[in-house]
């Protein structure tokens, strides 16, 4: 048919590239420019809508009655307060009494053994893959499988701990029940992947001749590996494990599915007592109609971000700290020997 | 430095014990390996196992489960078909690709193409904090402002949007999985070879030109990938679907009424007080590997095209 990128006549390809109406070009080309701008600005847009919407429910409470005009100083206290009341109370009844003090101390535990548990496994994982594994068949195939568990839903992983470790494949002795040490072992197998992959690249980015230059003055693999790779990969591992673990400080569907309580007295006293999380109890505010409790789940938000925001600044600080201390002693050559 | 430049046991040469402390470092280095592929066969033994017991105890059949209408655990005679829940499933995950498919890639574009270096460095990590927010928010910011904006745009053109709707749920995964199409598109756009965007400058073609006729082209496969991942992480998405979406399931074409995901579903099993063993309790793990096969084959699919990608250009 006519097609009018050919030219008949001719027979050559008469792209409309060739075409010289410039004017007319380049102002499409403003226009798109324009276009891709602002859809990159609507991103931007949405996240801090994300933390404006969340805020302006926690400054102006949904059961807020107008009627008492409050100064800002007085308005100040009175946030004060609904801090100070979210993390020093438990759960209840009243929504104005409400708090979070059982879930926060619960993500902590959490944090705490996912760190003890997921980092070394992980970083291990990854310096056996770089470091020992030899075989490029086997180690394609896992790390193909590597980076399948990355994409697996959360959820699949909170199926995996309800069968495993909550219930021990059916056989009770094995079975942990619903308790924090199951829910810290499912999301240590759910952020295993994250940290493993920015442990192997972390690895991957140190130059050969460091390993060179170690084995060859005599260094066995594992001195190799404690005294100089994983010093010089230490701020990439920090860097994905702090990712892995922001991770799994906002997840909450796998802990709905290992036992995590709706609402709990007591703060866990250890692995093996019962539990709930921070996201938990959020989820579980935000599902209430009323609106009182929407605000005590903004409020619970802000805090998870709050923690979020810290872990992450930790991370960058000790990255930037790590590189100002490691980074020039690289060049400088050794004069003690 | 200093301590360890003058540190004897450098200059010894490895004994016995250094061997045994090699070996004892590499057993457990491979241990903590073989977690990983044990992790992938749990979770496939896992499903399969308890799927066979389900469709056991509930006396029904893959091809029912699969095909029929209606999911109905709770009734007299329980009914299990997960068409109703991949059907919400889908409502919204293609709802979340039409937001975030070409907002993600416009952005993808802009940082790659147009953004000065200084501005890219500044708006790539905030787009990217959008996945760093945790999904439960998004749940919570779907009751809070989504669905109301929702309510009053659609009440001024007449259409009903019920408290619980579909339509709000894929707004805010969309949002969610914008930096998923906008990261990886861009690095996509970034190796495809400087010399064909030289060769279509030196032509005299506009930026507009030379990305929408030979960047674009030549990265498609990549961004397909980009776009494929993202699919797969909007089907696995939980804790916003669960409190946008709501708990009903039905195949119907209202897009502003409530559907029930797949993972929906399973969280609601979870939270309701159906006794282990029971048919409804076990069918958490026939859907759960339905979504396990799911988003496995999509991530194949994804890895597989990226790797070809790579292949040819990078």
């Amino acid at each position: 048919m006519n097609n009018p990128g050919f030219d008949m006549a001719t027979g050559f390809e008469k792209s409309p590239v060739y075409s010289l109406r410039r004017r007319k070009r380049e102002r499409r080309n403003r226009i798109f420019r324009i276009v891709c701008l602002g859809s990159t600005m609507l991103g931007v847009f949405f996240l801090l809508t994300v933390m404006v919407a969340v805020l302006f429910r926690v400054i102006f409470p949904a059961n807020d009655t107008r009627e008492t005009m409050v100064s800002a100083s007085q308005r100040l206290q009175q946030l004060a307060d609904f801090f100070g009341r979210l993390l020093n109370n438990g759960p209840g009844i009243d929504p104005t009494e409400v708090g979070y003090k059982v879930g926060l101390a619960g993500t902590l535990w959490l944090l705490f053994f996912v760190v003890l548990l997921a980092v070394p496994v992980a970083v291990g994982a990854a310096v056996f893959l770089e470091e020992y594994c030899n075989d490029g068949k086997i180690r394609s195939i896992i790390q193909t499988n590597i980076s399948n568990l990355a994409g697996v839903p959360s959820i699949v992983y909170g199926l995996l701990g309800l069968a495993i470790f909550q219930r021990g494949f059916g056989y009770s002795r094995l079975a942990l029940g619903p308790c924090l040490l199951a829910g810290a072992l499912t999301l240590s197998l759910l952020i295993l992947p994250v940290i493993l992959i920015a442990t192997q690249e972390a690895l991957r980015a140190i130059p050969k001749s460091m390993r060179y230059a170690a084995l060859a003055l005599g260094a066995t693999r594992w001195q190799l590996i404690r005294d100089h790779l994983l010093p010089a990969a230490m701020p990439g591992i920090l860097t994905g494990s702090i990712l892995g673990i922001s991770r799994a400080i906002g997840e909450t569907a796998p802990l709905l599915m290992v036992g995590a309580a709706a609402s709990l007295l007591k703060p866990p006293r250890g692995p093996f007592s019962r539990y709930t999380a921070l996201p938990v109890e959020i989820y579980f505010n935000a599902k209430e109609p009323d609106p009182a409790y929407s605000t005590v789940a903004a409020g619970g938000i802000l805090i998870l971000l709050a923690l979020l925001l810290c872990l992450n600044f930790s991370a960058i600080t000790i990255r930037n700290r790590h590189r100002a201390k490691h980074s020039p002693k690289q060049a400088r050559p050794a004069n003690n020997i | 430095m200093s301590k360890r430049g003058n540190n004897p046991n450098l200059w010894k040469t490895p004994g016995k014990a250094d061997r045994l402390s090699e070996w004892v470092v590499y057993i457990f280095l491979l241990l903590f390996t073989l977690i990983t592929i044990v992790t992938t066969f749990g979770i496939v033994a896992v499903l399969s196992v308890e799927t066979l017991h389900f469709f056991r105890v509930a006396r029904t059949t893959p091809l029912e489960f699969l095909t029929n209408l209606k999911i109905q655990p709770e009734a007299e005679q329980p009914v299990f078909g997960i068409l109703p829940l991949v059907w919400g499933t889908f409502v919204v995950t293609i709802g979340s690709c039409l937001i975030a498919v070409p907002i993600g890639l416009t952005s993808a574009i802009y940082l790659s193409e147009f953004a000065r270096p200084g501005v890219r460095s500044f708006l790539k990590p905030m787009l990217e904090l959008l996945a760093g927010v945790p999904t439960i928010v998004y749940g919570y910011l779907a009751l809070l402002l989504v669905t109301p904006l929702l309510h009053w745009v659609m009440g001024l053109i007449g259409v009903k949007v019920e408290a619980y709707n579909a339509a709000s749920a894929a707004v805010v995964v969309g949002i969610m999985i914008i930096p998923m199409v906008s990261s990886l598109s861009e690095d996509v756009i970034r190796a495809v070879p400087a010399g064909l965007r030289e060769a279509g400058y030196s032509l005299g073609a506009t930026q507009f030109e030379v990305i929408t006729r030979i960047v674009l082209p030549a990265g498609l496969s990549g961004i397909m990938a980009s776009v494929i991942l993202a699919f797969s992480r909007a089907i696995g998405e939980t804790m916003a679907v669960v409190l946008a979406a709501g708990q009903l399931p039905q195949i119907s074409g209202n897009i502003f009424g409530s559907v029930q995901t797949m993972t929906a579903y399973i969280v609601a099993v979870t939270g309701g007080d159906a006794p282990t063993g029971s048919a409804e309790h076990l069918s958490l793990y026939a859907v759960g590997l339905v979504l396990f096969l799911i988003t496995l084959a999509l991530n194949l699919a994804s890895g597989w095209i990226l790797s070809r990608f790579r292949e040819e250009y990078a």
